[in-house]
């Protein structure tokens, strides 16, 4: 009776009304996530939140005045006129004995004490107390009656793209493809073997290959919003520049979320505990975080050390990310990067496939 | 290789293609543990066969060198007549499976369960029909972390079921199920018997065994102490039947080893 009509469904719907394996294991994946709100969260808004602390710690410098400190009493006083007369120079009191520690927190970037010559205290080591000590020096040598020969006419610009803020963006753009590729699926898979889930499907006839690469796939599907969050906000809170084709930020990316989201793979092949996966995975991530510029400046570390943070995947990511949105740049012009990323991307499938412990 | 030497097995020695399951000397050790010893037994096809023994015995170990999921130490494999060395794909389409412990992902429905499982086979049942045979209709929109544990374990066989199999491998169907939630499954396995369909399945119940097994297998320490019809073991027993006790398995697995079945 019923067999008839299930029959002919079947006929119609050569999976039983299901869509082909690889759509189904993406959807599966997708509902996993939409329905895990945190995982929404930490794809969408944190990049957001980054990118505000950031750019609220460090704005644009260069026009922030310098913090100088002098000992505080009435024999400073002559110093208090002379360095107040600059309007790029804040002067505070400091206490006996709480010197070291406001140069240390950078409360002050300098401390002046009174004298003929006075005398600068300041660690040469910081680029900001360097400034500081030239503009004190400048200051004070003036206001002892120095004559300049000249005074140079000044031509300030203030170049779009040139700002921290606009640089770091991109950056944070790119960590985030890499923190979420990394961690989603890594933990995703490392749960599902915990399940047994892993091992349940491999009991059934589905391809072990388009299982992976529907992991992979899936996050491909929410790159769009994750990307296009951070630069909209980047544009209309901070005005930030965005020279390259929207196309190619979209092929950088998504290069990036393939190449990440293998590496999550390869991290999770083998693991079976939550902590295990955390500790890999952090292991893998936080030397990134710190050496593929994406806060400062790779260039800040050796020579020696610089091919070995050029052969990064995030590196490679952040380098083409910035290239393209704040210098235009071509795809033929990254193309180093990108096969970079890529080869990451391959390397880790293969390996992946070949070592997966699917029990 | 027949290892029957009942009543029951006097009928003639199955053919090769009357086989759904056919393994001879199967060896398998963790480490020092051994865990299957030597095992050899057949399976004929549209007959319910139940491994019987307590924890321990190597019954998951040796259900799962039949399902392909482990390699044996030693010994041979052949399920429908097909090698797991050279015919995996194929005996994988054929196969129904359910596992000790699977969970299914929390926020999936089970419908959408049904349609990713139903996605791996090439030809298989309607998600409708799945859902009316293991009578989930009603449940067909809920996140399997909203199910029961009787639901989860009938979605289970949905899965197994989901590619109309041949030959169903079933891992302790009902352990931890409430007595209803175990008719129900039960109820469930033999439509899918009177539908011409062979189950393996491992229980430590003696009353799973004679309500569904047409033959049982006594495994202890990774060996077959015993195999006949449930009716033929509790008769072999000899034990006076009284008309208070009737002869159960449990007397049968008594008088073989000394132990009860549940000693664990």
């Amino acid at each position: 009776m019923t067999s008839d009509s299930s029959e002919a469904v079947a006929k119609r719907l050569p999976r039983g009304g299901a869509h082909p394996a690889l759509v189904e294991l993406t959807l599966a994946r997708l509902r996993e996530f939409v329905r895990e709100p945190e995982a929404l969260f930490w794809s969408f808004l944190f990049p957001i939140i980054m990118s505000v602390a950031m750019a609220l710690a460090f704005p644009s410098r260069g026009t922030q005045p310098v913090r100088v400190g002098v000992p505080a009493g009435a024999a400073s006083d002559a110093l208090r006129a002379a360095l107040g007369a600059d309007t790029g120079i804040v002067v505070r009191d400091v206490m006996p004995g709480e010197e070291l520690r406001l140069l240390r927190e950078g409360d002050v970037n300098v401390i002046v004490t009174p004298g003929v010559p006075p005398t600068y205290r300041f660690d040469p080591g910081r680029e900001e107390s360097r400034t500081a000590r030239l503009m004190v020096d400048n200051a004070l040598k003036r206001a002892s009656g120095r004559s300049d020969p000249w005074t140079a006419r000044e031509d300030a610009v203030a170049i779009a793209g040139s700002r921290y803020v606009d640089w770091l963006i991109p950056g944070i753009l790119c960590l985030g493809i890499m923190s979420n590729g990394m961690w989603s699926i890594g933990f995703m898979t490392v749960q599902a073997r915990m399940r047994k889930l892993l091992k349940r499907l491999v009991a059934s006839p589905m391809r072990k290959r388009e299982f992976l690469l529907a992991q992979v796939l899936a996050r491909m599907l929410f790159l769009g919003p994750e990307v296009a969050v951070p630069l909209v906000f980047g544009v209309l809170a901070f005005g930030m520049p965005i020279n390259g084709s929207v196309l190619n930020i979209a092929i950088v990316a998504l290069i990036g979320a393939l190449s990440f989201g293998f590496l999550g793979l390869l991290l999770g092949s083998r693991v079976r505990t939550i902590e295990a996966i955390s500790g890999l995975m952090n292991l893998t991530s936080v030397p990134m975080w710190v050496l593929s510029g994406v806060f400062f400046s790779s260039s800040n570390f050796p020579a020696a050390v610089q091919p070995a943070i050029r052969a990064l995947p995030l590196t490679a990511l952040v380098d083409a990310m910035r290239a393209v949105v704040l210098e235009g740049a071509s795809l033929g012009a990254i193309r180093a990067e990108l096969l970079i990323l890529i080869s990451w991307g391959v390397a880790s499938f293969a390996i992946a496939l070949r070592i997966f412990k699917w029990r | 290789m027949n290892l029957s030497s009942g009543p029951a097995s006097v009928s003639k020695k199955p053919s090769f293609m009357d086989l759904a399951v056919s393994c001879h000397q199967l060896k398998k050790s963790y480490g020092d543990v051994i865990a299957v010893d030597g095992l050899s037994l057949d399976v004929r096809r549209g007959e319910c066969f139940g491994l019987l023994g307590p924890n321990g015995a190597g019954k998951t170990t040796t259900i799962e060198i039949l399902e392909g999921l482990l390699a044996p130490d030693a010994g041979d494999v052949e399920v429908l007549g097909l090698r797991w060395q050279t015919d995996e794909r194929q005996l994988r389409q054929r196969l129904g499976i359910q596992l000790q412990e699977t969970q299914f992902t929390d926020k999936l429905t089970v419908e959408e369960t049904l349609r990713l499982f139903r996605s791996f086979y090439d030809r298989g049942r309607s998600i409708d029909d799945l859902l009316a045979l293991v009578e989930l209709e009603s449940k067909r929109s809920s996140w399997v972390v909203k199910l029961s544990g009787g639901q989860k374990q009938r979605l289970s066989i949905a899965v197994a079921l989901v590619g109309d199999p041949d030959l169903l491998f079933l891992d302790e169907p009902s352990t931890g199920l409430d007595p209803q939630s175990r008719r129900q499954l039960w109820g469930v396995l033999q439509r899918f018997r009177a539908g011409g369909g062979t189950i393996l399945l491992t229980t430590h119940y003696m009353d799973e065994a004679e309500v569904l097994c047409d033959r049982v297998a006594v495994v202890d320490h990774g060996k077959i102490i015993a195999l006949d019809t449930p009716k033929a073991l509790i008769a072999e027993l000899g034990v006076p039947r009284t008309v208070v006790h009737e002869g159960t398995l449990e007397d049968v697995f008594m008088s073989l080893t000394g132990r009860h079945l549940r000693d664990e």
